[in-house]
């Protein structure tokens, strides 16, 4: 073959390669959003997908679990929203038959289960714990939520809001919990009820719940995601 | 694999030299977008760790490290998260696409690291420190250099298990529970990164001191007058 050949040959083969600029596009400030939102969004549609309903989260042994004071406690804002406990109830809304104002003891009037389970914080930081409390999919049952709705979203007492798919609402470990380590909640964990759904990231476990909405509509998703976190975060 | 071979002429000179197609395309185009990907994933991964450097508890926390957030990328830890959980897609894309290329082609037989190899491991390592002659190598890799690609992969593949395990340690809670359970999974991602970056290092300083030609040839797959002839 000619030298020159050999050369246009070379050339055609280098520019075989240009695909791998494509990924320049990352860099260019105008794309990086919208580019990163859709590849996050392929992760979220890829964990839905990957979600069972039947399978549940690792428990643990009671001599698993960490000591009570080496439970960390993480917030956006405040350890302690200043509840009023002998006020509070938990206004439900939505897509529900019986919407209205929940008192604990009406919650806890539903069966109680107690469960060793690992907390996982998006920052890299795991810690088993105790939790009891009730099954969201009871009091979802009890307030007669549709079950075709797409979302049970929480409001709460320092504005932090969350959304949680049906799906992992209705899991049997996802809890509506009232008690840690077999005491109420303290205030700086989420007093008087806050979530705990092993099968979800820690940030999606909302404390000091005060609003309960099944809808098929969010408008916000929830604190951190609508900073940019993952919509979906299973584990 | 056949490789590709061709005899060039310099109508000018008369001269006439030998070329052969070193890297398929496949080959070469998942190496680059596998290395753009690589690239992302540790420094958003670094990011990512910056937000609890620790292995231990959180209570009471003992920071490993005060990574810099200037050889990081994400800026913070949503944004590192977004990063990661993109490329990641790309890192195992190029992945699969090159072992399933270098299996069905066969092209894995140049390059894979087999029992026959060991023998001639350490003779190479003692020629690279100056410590002995250049071993004689028949094939277009010498052991040492299918040892480090061999591992490269087996690394690969490590590193997205072991991210499987960190980012699904309940669907996946056997792969988690496998490698210690999700606290000594996070350790084992982030100690395979050393090692790939280890592999990293390696690889670049023999790309320098091979030189210019045998760089060109990962970009065009070509590579005239060759060490290693085609078989």
């Amino acid at each position: 073959m000619d030298v020159r050949k050999f050369k246009s040959l070379t050339r055609r083969e280098l520019l075989k390669l240009t695909p791998v600029i494509a990924l320049g596009a990352f860099a260019i400030p105008r794309l990086q959003m919208p580019l990163l939102k859709a590849g996050l969004g392929f992760s979220d549609w890829a964990s839905a997908r990957l979600f069972r309903s039947g399978h549940l989260a690792p428990t643990f042994a009671d001599s698993d679990v960490a000591p009570f004071d080496k439970f960390p406690i993480n917030d956006y804002d405040v350890d302690d929203p200043q509840v009023d406990f002998d006020r509070w109830t938990l206004t439900v809304s939505g897509a529900v038959r019986k919407p209205g104002d929940y008192t604990l003891a009406q919650i806890q009037a539903l069966p109680k289960f107690t469960q060793n389970t690992r907390h996982v914080c998006i920052e890299g930081w795991d810690v088993i714990g105790n939790f009891s409390g009730v099954r969201l999919a009871d009091f979802l049952k009890a307030i007669g939520a549709d079950p075709t709705a797409k979302f049970v979203t929480v409001a709460c007492a320092d504005d932090y809001y969350e959304s949680i798919d049906m799906a992992t609402a209705r899991h049997p470990q996802s809890l509506l919990c009232y008690e840690m380590y077999g005491r109420p909640l303290t205030r700086e964990h989420g007093a008087p009820l806050r979530l705990s759904i092993p099968t979800k990231i820690g940030y999606k476990q909302a404390k000091y719940l005060t609003d309960l909405k099944v809808t098929n509509v969010l408008e916000k998703i929830g604190y951190w995601e609508d900073q940019g976190y993952s919509e979906f975060y299973g584990l | 694999m056949a490789t590709r071979a061709l005899t060039i002429e310099d109508a000018k000179t008369g001269e006439v030299t030998l070329a052969v197609c070193e890297h398929p395309f496949i080959v070469r185009l998942c190496h680059w977008a596998n290395a753009v990907a690589l690239f992302v994933m540790v420094g958003s991964g670094l990011q990512i760790f910056r937000a609890f450097p620790s292995f231990g508890a959180k209570i009471p926390q003992k920071n490993l490290v005060d990574w810099p957030k200037s050889l990081a990328i994400g800026g913070w830890l949503g944004g590192a998260l977004q990063w990661h959980l993109t490329f990641m897609w790309i890192y195992i894309a190029t992945g699969l696409v090159y072992l399933a290329y270098q299996v069905f082609s066969g092209n894995y037989k140049q390059v894979l690291f087999v029992p026959r190899d060991v023998p001639g491991v350490w003779p190479m390592v003692r020629h690279y420190f100056f410590l002995g002659p250049k071993p004689l190598v028949r094939e277009a890799y010498n052991p040492l250099q299918k040892h480090a690609y061999t591992s490269a992969i087996v690394l690969g593949a490590l590193s997205v298990l072991t991210g499987l395990a960190i980012w699904k340690p309940v669907q996946f809670s056997w792969l988690a529970w496998m490698m210690g359970g999700f606290h000594w999974a996070r350790l084992w991602h982030f100690l395979i990164m050393w090692a790939m970056l280890a592999f990293v290092f390696g690889h670049l300083v023999m790309v320098v001191l091979h030189g210019w030609d045998n760089f060109v040839s990962m970009l065009t797959g070509w590579k005239k007058d060759p060490e290693h002839p085609a078989e």
